[in-house]
Formats: C-alpha cells, structure tokens, sequence
C-alpha cells in the first residue's frame, strides 16, 4: 500500500465513504468530531515513524491526502 | 496484548497505596467537609514525584509508563477523588506543554510543575461553553507585540490555588491556547463552594479583564488550540477520570465487604444474604472490567496507536458508569449508614456522578462511540475486509 492508499484507509473510516479524492479537502467535507485531528496526527505519526511538531501545525499540511502525503514525504526527508 | 503487571508495576503499586493510606484516605471525608485540600499535603504528593509523572528525567519526572500511572490515578482515586483532580488537571497542563510546547515553553515550566513550584489548572470551559468548546466567547487580541485576553472561564478545577493556567480562547476567530500565569494583571479568581461531588478540588470562576500576556504565550500555533493542545489534554484527563473511577468502584466494594461482614440483620450477616451478595459480585465484575478497559487504554496509549483515543473514551465511560453504580449500591448496602457521614460510601456516589459530567459527559461518549462504530465498518469496507 502506497503513501496515500494509507491515508485514504484512515481517512475513509471517518467520512464513512471510498469517494475521497486526493484533493479533497477532509475539513471542508464536514462530519468530523473533535477527536479526528488527534487521531489524524496519532496515525501519520505511526503509520509514517515521523514526528508531527508544534510548527508543523499547518491546516494546509493535513487537509487533502495530496497535502498529507507531501507533508509525510517532507519530514521523512529530513 | 499483555495485560498482566511487571513487578515494576506491583512494587509501585504498592508504594502507591502505602503513600495513599497514609496520607489520604485517613483525612479525605474532612477535605470533603472543609471543601479544599491542605498546602502541606500537596507539597507530599509533589515530593513523591506524582505531579507531572509521566514526565522524563531530563525534566525531573518519573518517566511513568502508562499503565503505571493508570495505577496510581486508581489508588489516589480509591481514596479521593479531589486529589486525583488535582493530579489530573495538572498533569493536562504538564502534556500539553510537552506535546505543543516551545523549547523554551517546556524548559520553563516542566520542571516546576514536576517539582510542585507551580501548580496548573486548565481554564477552558465557561458558562455558555462545556461540553461545546466551539462556544468559548474569551478572546485573545494581538496588542504590543502580545496578546490581551478578555473573558471569562467556569468549573475551572483548582483555580482557587492554581499558579498557571492553560486558556483557550478566541484569535483572530480561531481557538488558540495559552499559558497565563496568575499573577498577571488582569487575572482574578472568585472560588466556587457547595459542590455536589469533589468537593475539595477548589474550584474557581477565573476572570480575564484586560490581562496583557507576552507573545511567546501561546502554545501551539494559532488556530490549533483546541483540536490539537485542548484534545490532548482531554486524552489524557480522560484516562485520569477513567483509572480514577477504578478507584472510587474498588473503596466502594471495599467498604461493602468489610460492612457486610461486621453488620449483622436478621440473626446473620448482611452478606449471608442473596441479594447483598448479587451487589457485591456487580461490583466485582464492573470493576474487573473497567480495570481491563483501562488497561488496554493503557497499553494502545504507550504504542501510539492512533486507537487509544477511542478505546480511552470508551473506557471512561464504562468506568465512570462502573463508579456511579457500585457507589449507588454501596449506599444502598450501608442503608441508613450510608447516607451519614460516618461512612465515606456517601461521598463516593458523590464524586461519581461528577465523574459522569467531566472530561465530557457521558451523553457525548455515547455519541462519539456510536460514530466510531460507523467509522470502523466503512473502514473495514475500504480495506476490503
């Protein structure tokens, strides 16, 4: 499984839908609680081994699968 | 999954309850009474390291792992449940200055809360605004190269005595959370007395007139204040409440067998009879299971699996529902004795109904456990299971 089959599995739990594009932005579709940035973060921490940091806490690094995965390939870089 | 103890643990276990019989249990009915909790007992608590134990060395704590400090919010929850608020509230500061905190943030404040220098309390709520943070009205204004705070915080536990708060607040419309120190300007505190439950967790309105706070106050970035710093500070006061509740169940069923042994009615001993015993194997079983919810919490919590939030959730909720019953049958196997204050059954069915109303109340743990039923089967059907 790719970087985004593995975001999109996560994500289609919580949208209850296998419709997601990569650019879908997950905020904007609505019908999240106010767990789902947690667990989000939890996930791509585990999924990905990497470190999600107080400055990484940008919407824009975690609103689309296509932001998500550039922003994992981004810290894995490092 | 292991769910068994190390001797680690059982050691630690047994110095937590050492510590607890000691120093709590023996006066928690007159912390109820008196409705605060004593400086010099705080100042025990800090110097056994329980304040911020979860922390790592390098900032004084204990590296507690997470069953370990499960153990200890059960044994300081068996005896009262203030002091367990104290632990829990804090400790929720202490994470989110851990998890979101600067380099500087963290520097600053861990190893004072570890050592007890400063005690935090956690301001969110207010009175439009409990379980709907999204309502919080407090506003956060960019002023002089800080911030202004406006408004005002309720229900805050500890904001009597607290030195340090951790508030949510408006900026720029977005929630956003900062540390504020109570001696700023513009902080003031006005204690809440007569409480149903927990009635020594010196409970405070925290009011914010003008309060002028520098710009490095505010943890996590903008905008993230609740989803990210306040969320994981409930996760983690959710796993507090959770063990805490363990505890309250266990002085209950504790209580029960010792009075049920000595007490005799109708020529016999209350336990010979059936229907005391059916209360008393409720609690056991309520108690085992809550314990093992807690536990497999514990343990997803330690491995970072994504999870932990749910199955901490849902184990505050069983636990707190475990709490409220084994309270209520405590009170009914003590019957008249247990409405009086010669017994401390009275004041556990107090605490446990708090225990269903804090860190979300258990209406809002039955929706959000519906929604992740849901979500686990879409997830199935996207995997292709």
């Amino acid at each position: 499984m790719d970087d985004k089959a593995k975001i999109r599995s996560f994500l289609s739990g919580f949208f209850r839908t296998n419709n997601l594009t990569d650019k879908d932005d997950v905020f904007a579709l609505g019908l999240i609680n106010s767990l789902f940035a947690m667990q989000l973060v939890l996930n791509i921490e585990r999924e990905f081994n990497i470190t999600v940091e107080d400055q990484d806490l940008d919407i824009n690094n975690f609103n689309t699968i296509d932001n998500i995965a550039a922003f994992v390939s981004r810290k894995s870089r490092k | 999954m292991n769910l068994q103890l190390t001797n680690q643990q059982k050691q630690e276990r047994t110095r937590f309850r050492e510590f607890v019989d000691q120093e709590i249990a023996p006066h928690a009915c007159r912390f109820d009474r008196e409705e605060k909790l004593p400086i010099e007992l705080i100042v025990k608590i800090a110097r056994q390291g329980y304040l911020g134990s979860f922390l790592g060395e390098e900032w004084g704590g204990r590296s507690l792992d997470t069953i370990t400090y499960g153990l200890l919010s059960e044994e300081i929850g068996r005896a009262c449940s203030s002091v367990r608020s104290l632990l829990t509230v804090h400790d929720m500061v202490a994470i989110s200055v851990l998890r979101w905190g600067s380099h500087e943030q963290r520097a600053k404040w861990l190893p004072l809360l570890v050592q007890g220098k400063a005690i935090a309390a956690f301001a969110v709520t207010e009175p439009e605004a409990g379980c709907d943070l999204g309502c919080v009205k407090t506003t956060a204004v960019r002023a002089g190269g800080g911030y202004v705070l406006n408004g005002v915080k309720s229900w805050i536990t500890f904001g009597q005595v607290a030195d340090l708060f951790l508030v949510l607040a408006g900026l720029d419309e977005k929630l956003s959370a900062f540390l504020v120190e109570r001696n700023r300007p513009g902080v003031s505190t006005v204690p809440i007395s007569g409480l149903l439950g927990v009635r020594a967790s010196m409970l405070a309105e925290v009011r914010l007139n003008d309060c002028e706070i520098p710009a490095d106050s505010i943890i996590g970035q903008p905008g993230f204040g609740l989803a990210s710093v306040v969320a994981t500070a409930l996760g983690l006061g959710r796993y507090s409440v959770a063990w805490g509740c363990v505890g309250i169940a266990q002085a209950c069923l504790e209580s029960c067998v010792k009075y049920t042994n000595d007490r005799k009615q109708f020529g016999k001993p209350l336990k010979e009879h059936q229907l005391i015993r059916h209360m008393i194997s409720d609690m056991v079983v309520d108690i085992k299971a809550a314990r093992l919810l807690c536990s497999r919490a514990g343990i997803l919590k330690q491995l970072g699996d994504p999870c932990e939030v749910m199955e901490t959730l849902i184990a505050k909720y069983f636990s707190s529902r475990a709490a409220m019953k084994s309270a209520s049958d405590a009170v009914q196997i003590h019957g008249a004795n247990g409405c009086g204050d010669r017994y401390p059954v009275q004041r556990y069915m107090r605490d446990a109904k708090i225990m269903e109303i804090i860190e979300g109340s258990n209406q809002m743990q039955q929706l959000l456990i519906a929604d992740y039923a849901y979500q686990e089967e879409a997830r199935n059907l996207s995997d292709g299971d």
